[in-house]
Parts: structure tokens; sequence; C-alpha cells
């Protein structure tokens, strides 16, 4: 019973996030982006541009697993295959999502693909999202097959499958390090603990760490309820990747900033050095040490909790990237509008609701008929069949 | 080919009248009353700093970093030399408002279809053979019209016609690979709220420098992943041969 109070406790906060985030978004497409943001002429990319950055970040795991197991062959990471898939796929949903709210003219979305300036990495990017969702929702659709238990496209699908993951690895590789391109015709503007051409780079390695983060404390928050655990030295094997990957960012960003000379200023005590200092001791050093420590590797709760260090440190510095580098303390600040934050708080819990409802019905966490089996076996495992077995006592 | 026309503003012959952004309203349509900063219904506004009026408007780069970054092409540098915005292309996404080096663009915040909104150097005054509305009002002569080169060796003219008067430096000719619109001073540039450290190189090639490696990141990186494919896909095949035939001699 306890649980079921639990469950509706959780629902009825996703309820109240998804409505007010959905009449935020009614007020800023009746009212413009002026009265309803807190983005101006000195600072007009907020909130909203970070969460892109977020959302595609956390994605980033659908790139790096579908390349090792049905590219490289690592077949041991073959149960996180569809986690990662649905994560990245869910992910850039929402984003399209978000920029459809952030564009001053969404009903222009369309007009990269046909007005090219291939010298805008904006140009770049538009196709990449375009692209990629295209990819990944190729990439699900035999997940939605087995459940109804089609079979003839599949076929077609096989033929396909090995040069379509590969455009899929290609295009998330360019988006991921293009968002970091953005920012690099704004020396001068973005500050320089942040600024770095190096940039593209710095982002594509975090966001390795970041997206193989998110499969790790996704597969422990589904795990909770469905008791469909990914077997735990696979999870304990991504936090090994993730160290390393961490321990390369900051060898690559320490280098960097020593060579431009702008390492010192991360300890000269200023607005943005405080910021810094957060994002990398707590959102990549302590992470990385932690990770490299077998025992905290192999407890659930210390890889849990480290991968929830570094989704809170990729989040900062891509926060940091887009907002607290850009201000300039204590003249020119921003800080997000009411409105801004329902929004996102909104397009999250819509991920969630997402990300939780289809894991729960669609083989996502095992094979189908492992989902039956499991089903037979324990018929409570399903929240939905939990609800049933309550009510008629 | 025409050549590139300019504007000249001499900062020490502006006298704050004000007139420039009145003529500017007038011509383009913006709503009227005097406005101390660049908006989207002043594309030309006055800063005074200790009695000094800085004119701001687009600079009209010679190599704008706006046209480089719009994702559809919608800024245009015309060949006359005005930078040309065009609303119908326009998706929103304000990249031009985030990378212009001396921030100038401004974007209709209240509307609820948005446009950007910046100087247009009056091309359609231009194209008939006129010059810009502020050009022509400006009382004092401190906004001259011509030919860029023109402008260049009139700024060098007053340089040595009253030595001292001036810093020696005209501002945009070399910032980010020169600009349409010049100012010469008689107070360092850097005190005016000019931005006197931007480099001398157009900055779209800042972006150029990842934007080029694409093409190789489709090939290099297409044929190194299908290459690993191919090997650990015949390393499986070949694994699994072996266990077939480990279990037929059982």
């Amino acid at each position: 019973m306890n649980r079921i109070l639990k469950m509706t406790l959780w629902a009825g906060v996703a309820t109240i996030l998804l409505s007010a985030g959905v009449i935020a978004a009614y007020l800023r497409f009746t009212m413009g982006l002026g009265a309803t943001t807190n983005l101006s002429d000195t600072f007009p990319w907020g909130l909203w541009i970070g969460f892109d950055f977020l959302g595609v970040g956390i994605a980033a795991a659908g790139f790096t697993i579908v390349a090792s197991v049905h590219l490289f062959h690592l077949h041991r990471f073959e149960p996180i295959v569809r986690p990662a898939i649905l994560t990245a796929f869910v992910g850039y949903l929402l984003v399209i999502l978000v920029l459809v709210i952030d564009l001053g003219r969404p009903e222009h979305f369309w007009h990269p693909l046909v007005m090219w300036n291939p010298h805008s990495v904006m140009f770049e990017i538009t196709w990449c999202v375009i692209c990629y969702t295209t990819v990944l929702s190729i990439e699900f659709l035999p997940v939605v097959l087995e459940k109804f238990r089609i079979t003839t496209p599949m076929k077609i699908l096989r033929i396909i499958s090995t040069p379509l993951m590969i455009f899929g690895v290609i295009f998330s590789t360019l988006h991921q390090s293009s968002f970091g391109s953005l920012y690099l015709i704004v020396p001068g503007r973005l500050h320089e603990l942040w600024y770095s051409p190096l940039l593209p780079v710095l982002f594509f390695i975090s966001c390795i760490a970041a997206g193989l983060s998110m499969i790790i404390f996704e597969s422990y928050l589904i795990e909770r309820k469905t008791k469909r655990p990914l077997p735990h030295d696979v999870l304990s094997t991504l936090g090994k990747v993730v160290a390393v990957a961490l321990a390369v960012y900051l060898v690559v960003r320490v280098q960097d900033m020593a060579g431009r000379g702008v390492f010192g200023d991360a300890f000269v005590w200023s607005y943005q050095s405080g910021f810094f200092l957060a994002e990398v001791a707590i959102g990549f050093l302590l992470p990385m040490i932690l990770l490299m420590i077998t025992p905290v590797r192999e407890s659930r709760r210390g890889l849990f909790l480290c991968s929830i260090l570094v989704i809170l440190g990729f989040a900062t510095n891509r926060m940091n990237t887009a907002i607290t580098g850009m201000e300039k303390w204590p003249n020119q600040t921003y800080f997000p509008s009411f409105l801004e934050i329902l929004i996102v708080l909104g397009i999250a819990t819509l991920g969630f609701v997402a990300f939780y409802t289809i894991s729960t019905y669609f083989p996502i966490f095992g094979t189908e008929e492992q989902h039956h089996a499991a089903k037979k076996s324990n018929p409570s495992l399903l929240w939905l069949d939990e609800i049933k077995s309550v009510s008629q006592p | 080919m025409t050549s590139v026309k300019g504007m000249l503003i001499d900062l020490t012959m502006c006298i704050g009248c004000n007139q420039c952004q009145d003529a500017c309203k007038k011509t383009n349509g913006l709503a009227d009353g005097e406005e101390k900063q660049l908006s989207a219904s002043a594309y030309t506004a006055l800063s005074e700093y200790n009695g000094v009026y800085v004119r701001r408007m687009c600079q009209h780069c010679l190599e704008p970093t706006c046209v480089s970054v719009c994702p559809v092409g919608a800024f245009t540098k015309t060949a006359a030399g005005p930078v040309l915005y065009d609303e119908n292309k326009c998706i929103g996404c304000r990249y031009c408002m985030q990378a212009c080096p001396f921030q100038v663009p401004r974007y209709e915040w209240g509307s609820t279809h948005p446009r950007v909104q910046k100087c247009k150097f009056c091309e359609s005054r231009l194209r008939v053979g006129q010059q810009p509305a502020c050009a022509e009002i400006c009382p004092s002569g401190a906004t001259k019209f011509g030919d860029r080169d023109d402008l260049l060796k009139e700024a060098y003219a007053r340089f040595a016609a009253e030595p001292g008067k001036y810093v020696n430096r005209v501002y945009g000719l070399e910032e980010v690979g020169g600009t349409s619109i010049l100012y010469i001073s008689g107070i360092p540039f850097e005190n005016l709220g000019f931005n006197t450290k931007l480099q001398k190189a157009p900055m779209s090639l800042l972006t150029w420098n990842a934007l080029e490696k694409v093409p190789s990141v489709f090939t290099v990186g297409g044929v190194l992943l299908y290459g690993i494919w191919w090997i650990t896909n015949r390393r499986k095949e070949l694994a699994q041969e072996a266990e077939q035939q480990g279990k037929e001699r059982q």
C-alpha cells in the first residue's frame, strides 16, 4: 500500500509539473518571448539553450553504446543498447520541443533544409538534429515491431542497419562537438575559463562521460520499479569508462588552459572562478577519483552517486558555458524567468514520464520473451498489474 | 565592379543634436521618440562620454559575422556595402545577436512574430543614388557618406591637417576584416565604449576552422567505423565457425 501511495505522489508531482509547463508554453506563444522570459538584446540565449546542450549530452550513450556493440562487436554491452537508444531518442525529441519554444519563428524550423549556409555552425546543428533523430527513430523501430510481433520490416532493417548506425555515430559526433563550435565565434565575450579553441573537442569528450552516467542513473531508477536490473558488472565497467573519459577530459582542459595562460585565473576569486571550481572539482574531478576506486565501482550506491555527480557536473559545465561565462558580473547578468524554468521542468518531466512509460510497456530492459516470462512468474512486476492486484483483494 | 560604400563618422565634429536618429526613424518608419541605446526601434543611437557623442549603428562589416553564422542565410552583404536581413528566411535562433562582435542586432522581443532589427544602410536610397538619411541630415558634417577608399584617404588627410587633434587610428579599418563604417576620434577608442581588442581577421574563420573538418569526419569516420565493423565482424564469424567445428568433433 505504501508503494502505491508513493507512486500516486510521484504521479501527482508529474501531473502538476506537466500542466504548469503546458500553461507556460501557451503563455510564451501568445505573449511573445519578451513578456515571458528574461532574454534580452544583451542576453539573447539563456536557460533553454543550456537545456538543449544538456538534453543532447545525456543522449550521447545512444551513439557510444550502439558503436560499441553493433560496430565494434563488444557484446557484453548488449543489454544497454535499448536503454541507450531510448534515452537518446527521448532526449532528442525533448530538445526539438525546447528548440520550437525557443526559436522566435518556430514555423520556419525547416528553412535550413532548403536555405543552405554551410558556413554556419547552426546550419550544421539543424541538419545533425534532423538526421540523427531520423536515425534514432529507425534504430528504435525494432522495439516497436518486436512488441507487436511484426517481423517483415525487420529483414529490411537488418540490411540497412550497419550503414545506418555508422551514419548515426557520425551525425551525433558532429552534433555533440558542434555545440562547442557555436561558441568559437565569441572570443572576448565568453569568459576565458570556458572559451577555448578546443571547445568542440571538450564538448565531445564530456558528453561520453555524461551519456554513460545517464545509463547508470536510469538503470537504478528503473530497477527499483521493475526488478529487471541490468547486470551490475556491465554497469561497473561503464563506470570505468566514465572515469577514463573524465580523466582524458581533465587533461585536455587543464593543458589547454595552461597553454593559453588562463589556468591561474581559476584560483583568483571571482564570480566566474567560483562557478568554474564548483563545476570542475565536484562534477569532474571528484567522480573521476571515486570511480577509480574499485569498491566504489562495485557498490550499487557508489556507482549511482557517481553517476549523479557526473550528470550534475556536466549540466553545470553546459550552463556555465551558456550563461555564467557570458555574464559580465555584476553589470550584465541573466537569471531565467519563472516561466522559462517552468517550461524546462515541464519538458524534463515529460522526458522522465516518457522514458518510464515506454520502458515499462516495451521490451527495453530485456527482450520481449524475458518480459513475458517475468510477467508470468510474478504478475505484480508491472506497476499497472500491481495496482490491479491491490484493488482486487 | 561598384566600389564599396561607407560612412566616415568623425567623433570630434558630432554636436549630439540627434537629428540622425530622427531622420533614421522617419525613413525606416520606426516608432518616434529619442532613444539613447540601439533597440528594435532605433537603428542608430548616440551615447555620451564626457561631452563626446558616439553614434552607434551597424558597422556593415566587409566580411560580416552575421552573414556567416545565420543558418538560413537571412543576412547578405551586398556589393555596394549594406548588410541586409531577410525576415522571411529568419528562424529566430538569434545566433547573429550572440555572435556579432559589435553587439548590434536587436530583437522585437514584444512581438509574437519577432524580427531582427538593425541599420540597413538605407539600401533602397543608395540604389537610387541618394545617400543614407543620417548622412544627408547631419548638420555638422560628422557623418560623411562616400566610397570607403575615398573616406579612408579623407580620414588620413584630416589627421595630417590637424596634427594632435586625432588619435592615430581609424576604427573599422581592420577590425574583424574591416567595416564599411569608419570612426575617427580625438579620444582613445577604448574610453568611448569601443571594443579595441577585436581580431583583424574575419570572425567567421574561427568557426570555419571547425566546419571545414566536417567532410573529413564523414569520409574518414565512415571508413574507419566500417573498417572496425568489418574486422570485428569477421573475428566473430571465425569464432563461431571454430565453435561449430568443436561441437561437430565431439
